[in-house]
């Protein structure tokens, strides 16, 4: 069973009031020196047996067309996942 | 003139669209997300509300219900479609409409009469509206802020495809005010206000709302 790991971040240049939610509540608890948060998602995509390339091409292209929205979101990486 | 309003899983407002479809004189036809079919409408509503749960993203999976495989080709032939609220949010999923929809900037729900200045009275869903005109119309969303890129940005200033911005004050951190736009061709139309529950004396802030029912009576009449 293998698994793939797909990140997708809001583009920098896109308003992140989640962020900014964890980025106040931060110092509150005592976390100083944190100056922005962003959040991302991260999506881990269970595939059978070994994560092939053919399994990798597919989930980019679903990475792009339903995980992210690339007119707000960058997919940062699509990576297989070590088998442990 | 049959105007079809879809009903997604999650979907709020479609029997208030339906109920303005009607007030306007037309008659209202019930679409559903999973049939392959307009059911030959002359315009079609995708109403407010958190299809499939609005998970993932706003809109982000209604935009493959099969119903919407026969809307993007119909929108893109000019089938006049108005987007409300999560309808809005499917549309610009969809990529029928540039730019996308994020949580207030206030990380904070709205529900309000808000005043909109009608900047576009030429769409589909507009020509009953005067340009410089405000209209007050119920808006209520959690994830209503408008963002783009400034070249997209740039571009509905250019064109003309800003529709309404908010008037006294930005209710949810929208860029450069934005509550609507169009397309290009200006048949398709999104907005996170709801014109649909302002039709009727005595519901709502006002009547405003009935005329963009009324101006796709007129386009699809004409």
């Amino acid at each position: 069973m293998g698994r793939i790991v797909v990140d997708v971040m809001l583009k920098p240049e896109i308003l992140d009031p989640q962020g900014q939610a964890v980025a106040g509540a931060l110092p509150r608890l005592g976390f100083d020196g944190i100056t922005d948060v962003r959040q991302g998602k991260r999506f881990v995509l269970t595939v059978d047996g070994e994560v092939t390339d053919d399994h990798l091409a597919r989930a980019r292209e679903a990475a792009v067309t339903l995980l992210s929205n690339p007119v707000i979101e960058d997919v940062v990486s699509v990576t297989a996942e070590r088998a442990s | 003139m049959k105007v079809g309003v879809v009903t997604f899983p999650g979907s709020l407002d479609d029997r208030d669209a339906a109920r303005a479809v009607r007030a306007a004189g037309a008659e209202a036809v019930a679409l559903w997300h999973a049939d392959r079919t307009l059911r030959d409408v002359d315009a079609v509503i995708l109403p407010g509300g958190f299809s499939y749960g609005d998970y993932l993203r706003c809109g982000a999976i209604a935009r493959f219900a099969p119903v919407m495989e026969e809307l993007v080709p119909a929108a893109r032939g000019g089938l006049p479609v108005l987007g409300i609220c999560n309808g809005f949010q499917i549309l610009c999923e969809s990529h029928l409409l540039p730019g996308a929809l994020i949580r207030n900037d206030h990380r904070k729900f709205i529900c309000t009469e808000q005043v909109l200045r009608v900047e576009n009275a030429s769409t589909a869903w507009t020509s009953d509206l005067e340009v410089g005109g405000h209209i007050t119309i119920p808006l209520k969303n959690g994830e209503g802020g408008f963002v783009a890129d400034e070249p997209t940005l740039e571009r509905l200033e250019g064109e003309g495809q800003i529709v309404f911005r908010y008037v006294g004050g930005n209710p949810n951190g929208s860029y450069r005010g934005i509550a609507g736009i169009t397309n290009q061709r200006g048949n398709v139309v999104g907005l996170m206000p709801h014109p649909e529950h302002a039709v009727e004396e005595g519901f709502g802030p006002s009547t405003d709302g009935l005329a963009f029912f009324t101006s796709v009576l007129n386009r699809v009449a004409a």
